[in-house]
């Protein structure tokens, strides 16, 4: 799915251009890719570079300069939906790629390769001809789209070919029952008594690395703990805990090397 | 002290979350202090055979002379330490088997690999890869990545195109600009590093750190560096926990003890009874 950009006028669309090329420039003369005939664009304002399924807006040290959703600047990582503003005239970027593959898959990692001669030694073989292979499928770049200049790295045009049915269809990561909100545990006794500690983070650290350590870990459906190095293993409610993570319920007493501590969730 | 008493290893893998199989490898060597880990690529299987081939091609073609001769020697046809000549050796000789099994099984045609390594010795670890797979050190609470990707995404933040910060946000995370065994020819890069006792080392495959933050996963290697298997675990559970997407490969290494090579004839001797 190739980017695009969608020009308008005063809500009126004039133009959608997709970002086909790997530099396709936006201004008031004639041979810009994108052409804006008014005066307060110049000749050559700004150049949209893309690589693979990243496009890069460059000003061109145009004269009365461009923003990107309401911020003015000179370079920007083009996000979808980002708004450009060039005058009065809108330049809507849209990028489809993310919700038009599955993650599985974007995410696989493919071998990029600089353009190969027609020569090299892999003549006759299908799989060797491709830019770019895909971790379970491989693909081949039109001949024609290679670029010529040896030193960039080249990007097809094409979107990667579907995957082999290898794999597993997609499945989201195991959605949380109870979606757990916030929770913080409370020291009951010692010098630090009355503190209270908010599990904001994936983990927490009780003790002292190198000495004596328990973390409690946030996870999707709840919190645990878990007795990681030293001669102490906490206890919960009175019971000591093996080397297994436990999880944690409201209220649970945690005691560990003599401090007391309550956990609970606040919702 | 031997490199083997004066290192802790502990190597876990695992498919993740949305992948049927998996396509990393992993292996370590606790006698002579090297630890691989590939993640493979190419149709069907082919990923898995690629980063196997890679694995095992690695660990016989390093441990094996090893056993015989001194890392710190030197190699008569680099002049390089034999150490540091063992690991660029012995990926070519993986690319070169990948790549000749590519070329003459149809099924595997276009697989490939990357590959990272480690060889821990004489104070020192020589590391070497090729691809997007990565070592992180924690020395103290700082964890840095000593290797750079060979990815499209490195390139351009090395040339400034997108900095590190927007980087997360790039859809071309996974492009690689090298990898092991898809021609016949690969340039691996090494570098050698110092090493001190207590830093802790995480060789990983794209699926742990495209799914884990850098400040998670030094929160992590900080909290549990006193027990190594469960750091590898909360580990992986992250990267599945945010979604798992890929294959997810850790081996992690602590530094327990100095690991000087014997230089000596009465160092050896010594060393020799220390047995």
């Amino acid at each position: 799915m190739t980017a695009k950009l969608i020009l308008s006028l005063e809500g009126a669309v004039i133009q959608e251009c997709l970002l086909n090329k790997e530099r396709m420039t936006i201004g008031r003369k004639a041979h810009n890719d994108v052409v804006i005939n008014n005066l307060a664009v110049s000749g050559e304002h700004a150049a949209i570079i893309t690589i693979g399924n990243d496009s890069f807006l460059e000003d061109l040290n145009s004269t009365n300069g461009l923003t990107v959703n309401g911020v003015s600047t000179k370079k920007h990582f083009l996000q979808n939906n980002d708004l450009v503003e060039i005058g009065k005239y809108k330049l809507k970027y849209l990028n489809e790629q993310v919700s038009k593959t599955s993650p599985a898959d974007f995410e696989k990692t493919m071998i990029m390769r600089a353009p190969v001669n027609n020569s090299n030694t892999s003549s006759g073989k299908s799989g060797d001809t491709g830019l770019f292979q895909s971790k379970t499928g491989q693909m081949e770049a039109p001949k024609d789209s290679r670029d010529s200049a040896p030193s960039r790295p080249v990007t097809p045009a094409a979107s990667p070919v579907t995957p082999p049915p290898a794999s597993r269809p997609a499945q989201a990561p195991a959605p949380a029952t109870h979606p757990v909100a916030h929770a913080a545990i409370q020291i009951l006794n010692g010098p630090s008594a009355g503190k209270e500690l908010n599990l904001v983070k994936g983990l927490t650290t009780l003790g002292k690395p190198g000495v004596q350590v328990a973390v409690l870990t946030r996870r999707p459906h709840g919190f645990f703990i878990t007795h990681v190095e030293g001669a102490n293993f906490p206890s919960v409610n009175g019971q000591v805990l093996g080397k297994q993570p436990h999880q944690l319920n409201d209220h649970d007493l945690i005691e560990l090397a003599g401090v007391k501590m309550e956990f609970y969730i606040k919702d | 002290m031997r490199v083997e008493d004066a290192l802790e290893m502990v190597a876990q893998t695992d498919s993740g979350m949305v992948r049927s199989h998996n396509e990393d490898s992993v292996g370590i060597e606790a006698a002579c202090g090297l630890a691989v880990l590939a993640d493979g690529m190419g149709g069907y299987n082919a990923g898995e055979v690629a980063s196997g081939i890679a694995v095992s091609v690695m660990t016989t073609e390093i441990s094996l002379p090893l056993k015989e001769s001194s890392p710190i020697e030197q190699d008569i046809n680099s002049g390089n330490e034999l150490g540091v000549a063992l690991l660029v050796d012995s990926v070519l000789k993986a690319n070169d088997s990948i790549y000749k099994a590519a070329q003459s099984q149809a099924q595997y045609a276009g697989m490939g690999t990357t590959i990272v390594s480690a060889l821990f010795y004489d104070n020192r670890v020589a590391v070497v890869h090729v691809g997007d797979s990565r070592v992180y050190r924690l020395r103290g609470e700082v964890l840095q990545t000593i290797t750079r990707d060979h990815s499209l995404l490195q390139e351009q933040i090395d040339s400034g195109m997108i900095s590190v910060e927007n980087a997360r946000y790039s859809l071309n995370k996974n492009l690689v600009t090298r990898a092991v065994g898809i021609d016949a020819n690969v340039v691996p890069e090494i570098h050698l590093h110092d090493v001190e006792v207590g830093d802790l080392y995480l060789l990983c495959s794209d699926g742990l750190n495209d799914m884990v933050e850098d400040e998670d996963i030094q929160s992590i290697l900080y909290a549990m560096q006193g027990n190594l298997e469960l750091a590898a675990e909360q580990l992986i559970q992250t990267a599945n926990d945010n979604g798992g997407r890929d294959n997810i490969s850790v081996i992690l290494i602590k530094v327990k003890h100095e690991f000087a090579q014997p230089r000596s004839w009465w160092e050896k001797l010594l060393n020799y009874f220390k047995k």
